[in-house]
């Protein structure tokens, strides 16, 4: 954990200074890495431990932002001391230039410096921003497994479109393949995150968001709903259990043969609010359920029979990204 | 005929909210007690309540932003201590239902009631008299704006005790705010007590913009204005730009809660999303309406300390405007989660970084102001650094947040929290305290203690850190904000070392009392008889302290940037005019505080449904209003007798305390 951790902070450090092909000393680099990667790895932080593709790029991205800009704002906090405190009025020794005020050289460097930050950044922003974007796909061998997210008050409704099966407040996924999460709300707006998975993503009723993740290894990693949601948000908490994949067979199997249906009427009771309810496996789900819930607010048809409804056509809602 | 107002709206289950209410009883027959006892009705309806000297008014926006302080303090307070304790499964002291109000309460009466009257109380004394201008442009509208944030303070106190306050968020997205989600009154509260204040806050906008472009001395070209005045002016530019947002963004959710529109909601093609970019296009602007004077009040402060002019006054004007436009451009920052592409999360992740440009040059100029100076060890000074050394770690972490692939994993986390608090902690609260420790003696007459103005600097300062840095820690670990309960274990210590800061920063706004209870006491061994008590450099360190009620008893004729060091390096300052003329006034007025009072009962009522005093008071509203624009007796002449006698009194004073070289500036002559 913490050789790792060093080494991102001399990558990040080492791609910071290359620009300007300056070397720093070895000794340097490796306090610089060391001290603050010590601190953050003693605690075992969810964000610097993460276990999936998408928390590892997003965890590289924070750490290398942050040292680029601490590169500005140590000399800036140092500077600020040091001035305060060697031009104090008692300090009758150093210098003192009561109607100095303006150096043009200094303020073209003052302008430049963050420019040049900024500059990196910009970059680092644009690029970073379109690979981790939510709702690309994640490369690789592997096909994707299909989760569907209702976030209902206050739990979470996980449907596995291509096994039929679904579950509340437990998320089942095989490791090292990608998860495609496409979400919705049921009424109020939440945010379906696993920390240490990575990138978090609205969950709104009446549209729908895409999110793409991946876990690298087995374990159980704690989820929540990271927006504020009303008087049972803080319980709206799920386990990600990433399985092997003989393991995740097991569990689609042993889901086929569970005693619940999620019916119409069963998610409409499940729907109700509840706080912290069990979490609960369904066998044979309505293949429709997903797309009923995004469209229920749409104008209903002269004859309230969701089925019905759910034959119909869905037009893409503008929200929703293509 | 009272609406939906019965005796079950007031919380009698509630022990804590009884108990503040008994206190809050007891406190205020205490005070009106006290009052009474002391004849003080008549000085303070008067003096104060129908004052339209922008002084006062700026005085009583400070106080009612203190008071507001301790209200929105015990929030936090409460707040931390539930988290503290509601660890491992254990549901801590506060139900879901009443801390959600909490932490809603504690963000709308800190932006609100707290920071908002902080920076108006400090502009409507302060631009006055560093432009040389004898009040605001329109002296009654000031009054009027105040009385309608005091207005918005009272709801938002008296929704503890009468009915219940929204439980949505500061921001109250919907659709957790609209009628099917959030059905009590708490919203009504909310949305009636911001639009009554936020129309106070644009009403001194435009006031504060005119008086800034209309109202300089003669000479004061835009560049020769002191950099304080500049953030006034691009500030109060801001609000008459973005206030307008809330107002509409506020009266579409009450189309939606009143009258069964569909702006906001799920159903008939309502859309939330509406909603939360409108609240940003505000929301993020007036985040830089609260810091903008206070860089102002940094720049004065350290220049004046310093003992040297402000290093790169156009850098910091130009650093100051662009701040202004580029906090247009920045809004969605607030929302990458929300599902937009990566075109427009990166555009305005970029946007969001390029204001840290602007930022990082003031920072630098405040640097080198330092540099080659003479800096006192004032408490104002320890302000400023301790501002500038927060600061250039909350803009960090704000920039980190700006970087869309950092926010995915860090929004909404209490590493959110932690930014925001060292950006508005360090920012607006240190600044203000500054400001006011700075300007305090203009307004009264006498400097505020030091040792007690340095005890609660130091408390803040460790207090914040203590605070917040653990909170950092918590985002980094997954830790979501607004949370009444958690199970993770690891988060409990961090979270005790938070409630540990709070109750530091606590005895820091104890130790701001006692600095005021002291000075006040010590008054007579502190007076500021020269009315230039840190050595200045601006024009309001011209005139005494404390300013006359027309602040200068001639206009200054303004000839460069530190018009009143120049004046004292060149021996024209202090000298007494050989006569004086007779100086137009306005007069004091009452309707202010009576619009304010039907905008009370109309907000009130509006709250409860209760329509036929809605519709009264509306009435009365408007009523007061014409009366008051047909009343042509709003002004008076302070006679040139009278005027020579005040002048002449200070001058008798200043020549009899003061020998003329204290006069001169401090380090002038060691330099020259």
């Amino acid at each position: 954990m913490l050789n790792l951790l060093v080494r991102y902070l001399r990558i990040a450090l080492e791609s910071a200074m290359g620009a300007t092909s300056a070397r720093l000393p070895r000794w340097l680099v490796r306090l610089l890495c060391t001290v603050p990667a010590g601190l953050l790895a003693g605690c075992h932080l969810a964000l610097f431990d993460p276990k999936g593709d998408i928390g590892v790029q997003e965890r590289h991205l924070i750490l290398l932002s942050l040292v680029l800009m601490l590169m500005v704002v140590v000399p800036v906090i140092a500077l600020t001391l040091f001035f305060f405190w060697r031009y104090r009025a008692s300090n009758t020794k150093a210098t003192y230039a009561p109607t100095w005020a303006h150096s043009t050289k200094i303020e073209i460097v003052v302008w430049a410096i963050p420019c040049v930050i900024v500059a990196f950044l910009a970059v680092l922003i644009w690029r970073s921003t379109h690979v981790l974007d939510p709702y690309r796909p994640l490369a690789s061998d592997v096909p994707p497994v299909r989760v569907e997210v209702v976030a209902l008050n206050w739990k979470w409704l996980f449907i596995y479109p291509d096994y039929g099966v679904a579950s509340v407040n437990q998320l089942v996924i095989p490791a090292n393949t990608p998860v495609d999460f496409v979400l919705t709300a049921d009424s109020l707006m939440n945010s379906f995150f696993i920390p240490r998975l990575g990138s978090q993503i609205y969950a709104m009723a009446g549209m729908q968001t895409q999110l793409h993740l991946i876990a690298d290894a087995p374990g159980v990693y704690a989820g929540m709903s990271s927006a504020y949601s009303g008087e049972g948000f803080s319980d709206m908490r799920f386990n990600a259990i990433a399985t092997t994949g003989i393991g995740f067979r097991q569990w689609i199997q042993r889901a086929r043969g569970a005693p619940a249906k999620l019916t119409r009427d069963a998610y409409r009771a499940l729907s109700q609010p509840s706080t912290n309810p069990p979490a609960m496996v369904y066998a044979d789900v309505d293949r429709n359920l997903f797309q009923s819930v995004v469209n229920q607010y749409m104008p209903k048809p002269k004859a309230e029979d969701m089925s019905a409804m759910a034959s119909m056509a869905h037009p893409t809602p503008k929200q929703v990204k293509e | 005929m009272i609406g939906k107002l019965t005796l079950g709206a007031i919380p009698f289950h509630e022990p804590i909210i009884m108990g503040t209410l008994m206190v809050v009883l007891l406190g205020g027959i205490a005070l009106l007690g006290a009052i009474t006892y002391f004849g003080k009705w008549q000085y303070l309806w008067t003096e104060w309540f129908t004052s339209v000297d922008h002084k006062r008014i700026g005085v009583m926006y400070i106080i009612l932003a203190l008071i507001m302080l301790v209200r929105g303090f015990a929030d936090a307070i409460m707040m931390r201590a539930q988290q503290a304790v509601a660890a491992n499964g254990a549901a801590g002291y506060l139900p879901p239902h009443h801390y959600d109000q909490i932490f809603t309460a504690h963000g709308v009466i800190m932006i609100f009631f707290v920071a908002t009257p902080l920076i108006l109380g400090l502009m409507n004394v302060i631009v006055p008299l560093q432009i040389g201008a004898r009040d605001v442009a329109f002296p009654f509208l000031n009054q009027l704006s105040f009385w309608l944030s005091v207005v918005g303070a009272v709801l938002v106190m008296l929704s503890m005790f009468v009915g219940d306050f929204a439980a949505t968020g500061w921001v109250a997205y919907p659709p957790l705010s609209e009628l099917g989600y959030s059905p009590t009154v708490g919203v009504d509260y909310y949305i009636w007590s911001l639009q009554v204040s936020g129309l106070g806050t644009l009403l001194t906008g435009v006031n504060l913009v005119v008086t800034i472009l209309r109202m300089r001395a003669p000479g004061m070209d835009l560049m020769k204005m002191p950099v304080f005045t500049w953030t006034a002016l691009i500030t109060n530019m801001l609000i008459i730009a973005v206030f307008p947002v809330l107002t509409a963004t506020l009266a579409l959710l009450t189309a939606d809660r009143y009258l069964g529109m569909h702006f906001f909601t799920n159903e008939l093609g309502g859309n939330a999303m509406m909603y939360i970019n409108l609240i940003w296009v505000w929301g993020h602007p007036e985040v830089y309406i609260l810091i903008l004077p206070c860089f102002g009040a940094f720049s004065e402060i350290i220049a004046t300390f310093s003992g040297k002019p402000l290093f790169g006054y156009k850098s910091m004007v130009y650093a100051t405007s662009s701040i202004g436009v580029l906090s247009f451009f920045v809004w969605l920052h607030h929302f990458f989660t929300m599902g937009s592409g990566a075109n427009v999360n990166a555009f305005f992740g970029i946007m969001t970084s390029i204001i840290s440009i602007p930022t990082g040059v003031k920072l630098f100029n405040w640097l080198f102001t330092m540099y080659r100076g003479r800096i006192r060890y004032h408490s104002s000074t320890l302000w400023t650094v301790g501002f500038m050394v927060t600061f250039a770690v909350g803009g960090m972490t704000g920039v980190l947040l700006a970087v869309p692939g950092a926010d995915f994993v860090l929004h909404n986390s209490l590493f959110l929290v932690a930014h925001f608090h060292n950006v508005i902690i360090g920012g607006v609260v240190f600044g203000s305290l500054a400001a006011i420790t700075f300007w305090f003696p203009k307004v009264f007459g006498f400097t505020l203690n030091e040792f007690w103005g340095k005890v609660s600097f130091w408390c803040w300062q460790i207090g914040f850190y203590l605070a917040f840095m653990p909170l950092y820690v918590l985002g980094f670990d997954g830790m979501t904000r607004r949370m009444n309960h958690y199970s993770n274990p690891d988060w409990h210590p961090w979270l005790i070392v938070a409630l540990c800061g709070a109750v530091v920063i606590g005895a820091g706004i104890v130790a701001m009392g006692i600095q005021f209870a002291v000075s006040i006491r010590d008054r007579h061994a502190h007076r500021d008889i020269t009315g230039d008590p840190w050595n200045g450099r601006s024009l309001e360190w011209a005139t005494s302290s404390p300013a006359p009620l027309y602040n200068f008893a001639h206009i200054p004729q303004i000839t460069s940037l530190e018009q009143h060091w120049d004046d004292k390096v060149s021996g024209r300052a202090y000298s007494q005019p050989d006569q004086y003329e007779d100086i137009h006034m306005p007069r004091n007025t009452g309707a202010g505080i009576i619009l304010s009072g039907f905008s009370f009962a109309l907000c009130f009522s509006l709250v409860w449904h209760i329509w036929p005093l809605a519709v009264a008071s509306l009435i009365g509203a408007i009523a007061t209003f014409i009366v008051r624009t047909y009343d042509r007796d709003v002004d008076y002449v302070i006679p040139a007798s009278e005027v020579a006698r005040i002048e002449r009194d200070r001058y008798v004073r200043l020549w009899t305390t003061v020998s003329s070289p204290d006069l001169r500036p401090i380090h002038f002559e060691k330099a020259a």
